[in-house]
């Protein structure tokens, strides 16, 4: 068999390029692996050449994607490869957008094969299971060792024509595709069993599981903004100077409420940001660029809104849990209810 | 988070950065906004004309929860 040519992309912060004050580093091209790409090579041994390794900030990507997708096609297209591997991007939010849809968008573009790997709460998940196999990994680099034996074996098999077998024997996230097979038992069995099993209350497993749904809908629109009360909600991670509940800066086990009363805009006086994850320095600067209280202010005392409620709710985003972040909500939402909050701002980093 | 308080019927406007992510989790009401350090700010601006960006920004935001929509919506 021919080597597999492969063309891997990792973020700044992979490269060793630097933190969040790097995520900004356009695309760029680095011959042959480059940090967990030498992880990777090694384990792809003789079967696999990694001829290069695309490197681009997480802000970049995210914050323009068409642009940024475009200029890394053009920047790999002459390396004429077989396969895209991006990340493993754990539970890293933009990292995984951007691995998701770079490899959806070159196998789509140059007809290669393409692999990623991620913890299933990535909202890169979501967003590209569909379009590729995504391996699911633990949510952070401890499982890094683990991760890339498996997208290594993964690759290969994908290369050999392998068949790639449903989701919960190869590890993948599932894809929502249904393929034939064929099963000793015909289907009035299978159902009966199943049927059994349920009656009995044992474990059975549907054949065909309904799509999820996960939508709300919209809240009806607000009548009158002169009378309306207006609150402030962020995942940004604002909190009062010195972080007085402790919020972590990434997996936030709680949220914060916190009073504005005083306050006709934020500042580095009194607040900053708990956030991990992205660059801080300008929402310590001025708190406002996330929670734009200077402006509501201004804006109540114009009559342009009826009022604006006297506290903001506040966690950060980084990697937190969706479980922990439907509680917070919760919470919040019923102290919303309570208070008689018309509308909401939610503004996220 | 906006699901679960939109869920108790207040209408919530998402103001981020990456639209992809806010329409995957469900978000009704979108305002992109400018970068994900400075979502409402841009740093490379004087103080006043950052105000009054961010002042377009929430200005957006708040025609977006007097306007009646039965799906997804981004408020470009």
């Amino acid at each position: 068999m021919e080597k597999l040519k492969i063309i891997h992309y990792i973020n700044q912060f992979y490269a060793g390029i630097g933190g969040e004050e790097k995520a900004d580093e356009p695309p760029q091209l680095i011959k042959g692996p480059v940090g967990p790409g030498i992880a990777l090579q090694a384990a792809l041994g003789e079967s696999g050449d990694i001829v290069a390794t695309v490197v681009c900030g997480d802000s970049t990507y995210t914050e323009k994607m068409d642009e940024t997708r475009e200029r890394i096609k053009e920047l790999v297209k002459p390396f004429n490869f077989d396969m895209i591997i991006a990340g493993p991007a754990f539970n890293a939010g933009r990292y995984g957008v951007a691995c998701g849809d770079v490899a959806s968008f070159l196998q789509k573009e140059l007809g290669v094969f393409a692999l990623t790997g991620m913890y299933p709460e990535n909202p890169g998940v979501d967003l590209y299971k569909k379009e590729l196999y995504i391996l699911e990994t633990k949510n952070s680099a401890a499982d890094m060792r683990k991760a890339i034996k498996k997208m290594a074996t993964f690759a290969l098999r994908m290369k050999q024509n392998d068949v790639i077998e449903g989701y919960k024997e190869e590890g993948y996230i599932k894809r929502g595709l249904r393929r034939n097979y064929f099963n000793d038992k015909r289907g009035s069995e299978r159902a009966v069993d199943m049927l059994i099993s349920k009656m009995n209350q044992r474990p059975y497993e549907t054949e065909y599981s309904m799509p999820e749904f996960d939508r709300v809908k919209p809240g009806n629109s607000i009548k009158d903004l002169t009378k309306a009360k207006i609150a402030i909600v962020t995942s940004g991670g604002i909190v009062p100077k010195g972080n007085p509940d402790h919020i972590e800066s990434s997996s936030a086990s709680k949220y914060g409420k916190y009073s504005i009363k005083e306050f006709n805009n934020l500042s580095n006086m009194d607040h900053e940001t708990a956030h991990g994850g992205y660059d801080p320095i300008f929402a310590n600067e001025d708190a406002d660029r996330v929670v734009p209280v200077d402006v509501l202010r201004d804006l109540e005392k114009e009559g342009k809104i009826g009022k604006l409620h006297p506290y903001f709710y506040s966690t950060t985003g980084n990697g937190t849990a969706v479980a922990s972040a439907k509680k917070f909500a919760t919470d919040i939402a019923l102290d919303l209810k309570e208070n008689k909050v018309d509308a909401v701002i939610l503004t996220s980093t | 988070m906006v699901k679960e308080i939109e869920k108790t019927g207040i209408p919530v406007v998402h103001m981020c950065t990456i639209v992809p992510i806010s329409k995957t989790v469900g978000a009704n009401r979108i305002v992109p906004t400018i970068a994900i350090p400075h979502p409402l700010g841009d740093p490379g601006l004087t103080r006043e004309e950052e105000k009054k960006l961010r002042r377009q920004l929430v200005e957006k935001a708040l025609k977006s929860l007097t306007t009646n929509i039965s799906d997804q919506t981004v408020f470009e």
